[in-house]
């Protein structure tokens, strides 16, 4: 039963299939917003495919084992994240103490799998897309952090499965002052942790030509896609843990998690339809000057009791 | 049909590259891309990098400068790959024809790297957004 669990629902195969399905329906607001009709369904799986189908490059320049190994260490770790986050939210006995950070360890990873494989590819570009990312990765991960450990220290507990029961005893932790702060500062950071555009500096089609991905083709670049619709699956999933009380599959509890995990892939595309890209210099201004004291000011207010 | 081709088919991303044109071509072009006629139905993206494309659009006739660099461009994209000559220009060098520059017509440079090259034709001076979108179902139906 735990192997089905982690294999095919809720984790591997339903996370890929998901994962895909909201690439589509972000694109699909994408299109809306723009007034267009969008793409079919089958769009994300068409890409994947497509991609799978086509010749690898590995430039000249690249150092050939980094190059190959880095989408596969981005790939394997968020498939785990969002099969760990899935189980933990099917069985919350079943979680063990200190997974929280765990997750937020395993969530990191796909952010140096992609500063690893861009810096590897010895393309100039990429280069500066993955010091950027670097950047970028140091500034959102400090509020994030902090607004993690706020919720733990409110739960009393260092595993999902607390968290969730502490939710559902005693109602979701968006429903306070503290919890919307929180809940506005980590949807910003999720931004950031998904590349979404104000915050796509280190892909900045526009300057860098594609930055981290430029070198990567056929397969590698499938797999660093897959990963990205992983994320995007996994993130929300991850708000939805912490602030609303995760998934509840039972009777009305499946309507509701539907609704609440296309309203948060709602916001995060319109935030990105509606913004432009900010500089690198920008963005960790606004993660370190505007973001964390709030964070600290959201933990202080979960502290109160808020 | 493979399940590939059709993944394939549904799924064609652009790179665009201007071979010396006298740039109609190329605002024609990027009409094409703009929410009104809404590529994006048929899985048409503009990409920003060649490695990840599958299909070039290529506008002008192909002068001394840019002959090497479309040459690079094209061995750069991965297989398989199809090519877009759009424009008189692109076609037959058009009002160019017997420029002291002009190498040639953008299929004759394509085959002289790669011979079985698949080069689609799109005829205008500039072709319309929608003369381009008939090119493209066409050249999908008789891939
Ligand atoms: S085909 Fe006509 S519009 Fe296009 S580049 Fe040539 S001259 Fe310009």
């Amino acid at each position: 039963m735990i192997i089905f669990n982690y294999l095919v629902f809720p984790g591997f195969l339903f996370a890929i299939i998901i994962g895909l399905l909201t690439v589509w329906y972000d694109r699909k607001i994408t299109a809306r917003v723009q007034w267009r009709v969008g793409p079919p369904w089958y769009q994300g799986f068409a890409d994947i495919l497509k991609l799978f189908a086509k010749e690898t490059f590995i430039p000249a320049t690249a150092k050939r084992t980094g190059f190959v190994l880095a989408p596969f260490i981005g790939f394997s770790t968020a498939l785990l994240v969002a099969a760990m986050l899935g189980v933990a939210g099917l069985y919350p006995k079943m979680s063990f103490t200190g997974d929280i950070i765990v997750l937020w360890y395993l969530l990191m990873i796909p952010s140096i799998a992609i500063i690893f494989g861009s810096s590897a590819s010895g393309n100039p570009i990429s280069q500066v897309g993955s010091s950027r990312e670097m950047k970028l990765f140091m500034s959102y991960e400090l509020p994030f952090v902090i607004i993690l450990f706020s919720i733990a220290a409110k739960a009393h507990s260092l595993s999902i499965g607390g968290i969730i029961e502490y939710q559902r005893a005693n109602g979701a932790n968006l429903w306070s002052l503290s919890g919307i702060i929180g809940f506005v500062v980590a949807i910003i950071s999720t931004q950031a942790k998904l590349g979404l555009v104000p915050f796509d500096i280190p892909e900045a089609e526009g300057e860098l030509a594609s930055g981290i991905m430029l070198e990567y083709s056929g397969s590698l670049l499938a797999i660093f896609k897959l990963m990205k619709a992983l994320l995007l699956y996994t993130l929300p999933l991850f708000l939805i843990t912490v602030f609303l009380g995760g998934m509840n599959l039972q009777g009305f509890g499946i309507l509701w998690f539907i609704i609440e995990y296309l309203l948060i892939v709602f916001i995060i595309s319109l935030i990105r339809n509606t913004n432009p890209r900010l500089r690198i210099d920008q963005a960790m201004n606004l993660f370190w000057a505007i973001l964390t004291p709030l964070a600290i000011l959201s933990g202080i207010l979960s502290y109160v009791g808020l | 049909m493979s399940l590939k081709m059709k993944a394939f088919k549904k799924s064609i991303w652009v790179y665009h590259i201007a071979c010396s044109p006298c740039n109609n071509c190329d605002i024609e072009i990027l009409d094409l891309l703009t929410p009104r006629f809404d590529v994006e139905r048929f899985g048409i993206l503009l990409v920003g990098s060649p490695r990840h494309a599958d299909a070039l659009l290529v506008t002008g006739m192909v002068n001394r400068l840019t002959k090497p660099r479309l040459i690079e461009v094209y061995l750069q994209t991965p297989k398989p790959r199809v090519v877009f000559a759009f424009g008189s220009c692109g076609i037959s060098t058009g009002i160019f024809a017997g420029g002291y520059n002009t190498e040639g017509p953008i299929d004759k440079v394509i085959h002289e790297v790669d011979p079985e090259g698949i080069v689609v034709y799109v005829p205008g001076c500039p072709p319309k957004p929608e003369a381009m979108i008939d090119a493209i179902v066409k050249a999908l139906k008789a891939l």
